[in-house]
């Protein structure tokens, strides 16, 4: 009930829609999306279908998120967020597993590929997580979220808070064809996230 | 209750149903897919224009603080519409902040509060040389002039011009006191009655162009027919204001025909900006802004109109507790 209120105030405050139906058909999926503003995650998750966000669990960074006692109970309890790491990557705490597990467990996953936030807007280079991700997993869709005005409605650098109208497009689920180079692939990701000639889902 | 109000809110209301009728009566008819396109956008429109008609009709009723937030919450929505499409940039971040939090709230606190003094100067005179002091603050030089006016822009035409319609409550109108929630009623259903009577005309004998580059459906058919329609309905309205019927229709040619240019200015900006509609929450019409770009401009020019002929005169002093705070 808490999670439905916040969905629609956020979408009431950013001006972003809901999706009727389910991106990419049943079962989980990958949302990735392009990282501009603190508010991308909260704003992609409340653009999904009411079920469907119930079941999404967005990445966010542990070393800001569990800093202290309020950001995480925002990010792990209203969220239901995984936590991963960002910094001090061990062979024991890789982050991609965590994002794994989520997705074994038949939980979505929302995750910002380029690692961190932009300032001008653009979209930055995929880290390789989203590969890693795909080539464990091939048969779960990978559903782009193209962000726009995010960066408007709050920039990197501040807190203040634009009410502008802010868009979440949801594009066509993609996979890792076989045989696909890990460049190729995450090239071919991150191109959907730049332009917008594909039809929105 | 006032018996006017009843027989306008009746007036509207069976406009409205005549419309739901005629539109369901041509939802039957069509043959051709464009035609069909057409009338269901009709329709769509005219469902809007039910909820729009309810909200505004019920805050009249409600009272001047209802109308006041109305209107607040509109120019909010119409300047976010604004911005959005005003491609503005990181620099402009700060400004707008203000823009949306801090001048348009105390814009209509003045509104509410009924500080005429400083409601006509507050964005003219204060917000107009903070703009750019606060931009000049970011440091960053590109664009400056253009940013700076955009912002000032929105902030005239979404804020202050639609603020002047709750301030038509304000206005001291002798032997009309107590009555004026039937002028701003009178102001907006000519406004909006003849954005609906040119696109009626122009949508059935349109022929010649106004500005096809600025607006290729505004047509002179459209235009004239439109607002002549408009100008003799308003005029039989003459009873609910403090016209005569032939003052009434100077009026309503004077408001249709600033609104007619108002709406052609806010298309012009859309075009250069790419758009064909400012938003799309409104189902049929577009965004909030393609409904009360009309009413922008009309505004301020009503409210002067009325207050010059037939007002009294606005009190430009706060009220006594304000004074009093103010160690005055």
């Amino acid at each position: 009930m808490t999670r439905r209120i916040l969905a629609v105030a956020l979408r009431l405050l950013t001006g972003v829609r809901r999706l009727h139906e389910s991106p990419h058909g049943d079962g989980p999926a990958v949302f990735f999306a392009n990282h501009s503003s603190h508010l991308d995650f909260a704003v992609a998750w409340a653009a999904l279908p009411t079920e469907l966000r119930e079941r999404t669990s967005p990445a966010a960074a542990h070393d800001y998120w569990s800093k202290t006692k309020l950001r995480q109970w925002i990010a792990t309890q209203l969220f239901q967020s995984v936590l991963i790491e960002r910094l001090h990557i061990t062979r024991d705490n890789n982050p991609i597993t965590p994002l794994i597990d989520c997705l074994d467990r038949g939980r979505s996953v929302l995750i910002f590929p380029e690692g961190t936030r932009r300032g001008d807007g653009e979209v930055g280079e995929f880290k390789a997580g989203l590969y890693h991700i795909a080539r464990s997993r091939p048969e779960i869709p990978l559903v782009p979220v193209l962000l726009e005005n995010l960066n408007r409605l709050m920039p990197k650098g501040t807190y203040a808070f634009v009410p502008l109208i802010a868009q979440a497009h949801f594009r066509a689920p993609i996979r890792l064809i076989d045989g696909e180079s890990k460049p190729d692939f995450l090239s071919r990701a991150r191109s959907i996230l730049l332009n917008d000639q594909h039809p929105t889902q | 209750m006032d018996h006017d109000i009843v027989y306008l809110g009746s007036t509207v209301l069976a406009i409205l149903v005549i419309a739901s009728v005629i539109g369901a009566v041509m939802a039957r008819r069509v043959t051709t897919d464009k035609a069909r396109a057409t009338v269901e956008n009709l329709n769509a429109r005219t469902r809007s224009w039910w909820v729009m008609a309810a909200v505004f009709g019920t805050t009249l009723v409600l009272g001047s603080l209802f109308t006041t937030v109305l209107f607040g919450c509109l120019s909010f929505l119409a300047m976010r519409e604004f911005i959005t499409l005003n491609r503005t940039e990181r620099a402009d971040h700060e400004v707008l902040f203000w823009a949306f939090f801090v001048i348009t709230p105390l814009h209509y606190f003045l509104v509410g509060i009924r500080w005429y003094g400083l409601f006509t100067i507050f964005i003219p005179v204060y917000a107009f040389a903070f703009i750019p002091f606060r931009r000049v603050l970011s440091g960053e030089t590109r664009n400056f002039l253009a940013s700076t006016a955009k912002i000032q822009w929105a902030l005239l035409v979404c804020v202050y011009a639609v603020s002047h319609m709750p301030m038509i409550l304000a206005l001291p109108i002798k032997g009309y006191e107590g009555q004026n929630a039937k002028l701003l009623f009178f102001f907006v259903l000519t406004v909006q009655l003849s954005d609906v009577l040119q696109y009626v005309w122009g949508k059935t004998c349109g022929r010649r162009p106004v500005a096809p580059n600025v607006s290729p459906s505004k047509t002179w058919e459209g235009t004239v027919g439109g607002i002549g329609t408009t100008v003799l309905v308003s005029s039989c309205l003459w009873w609910a204001t403090p016209f005569t019927p032939l003052q009434a229709g100077m009026m309503a040619l004077l408001i249709c025909a600033a609104g007619f240019f108002g709406g052609l200015v806010m298309s012009a900006i859309k075009r250069d900006l790419g758009a064909k509609d400012w938003g799309d929450t409104i189902a049929g019409h577009g965004g909030f802004m393609d409904r009360i770009d009309s009413l922008c401009f009309a505004a301020p020019l009503f409210f002067h109109l009325c207050g010059f002929y037939f007002g009294t005169g606005l009190d430009p002093r706060p009220p006594e507790w304000v004074l009093h705070w103010l160690g005055k």
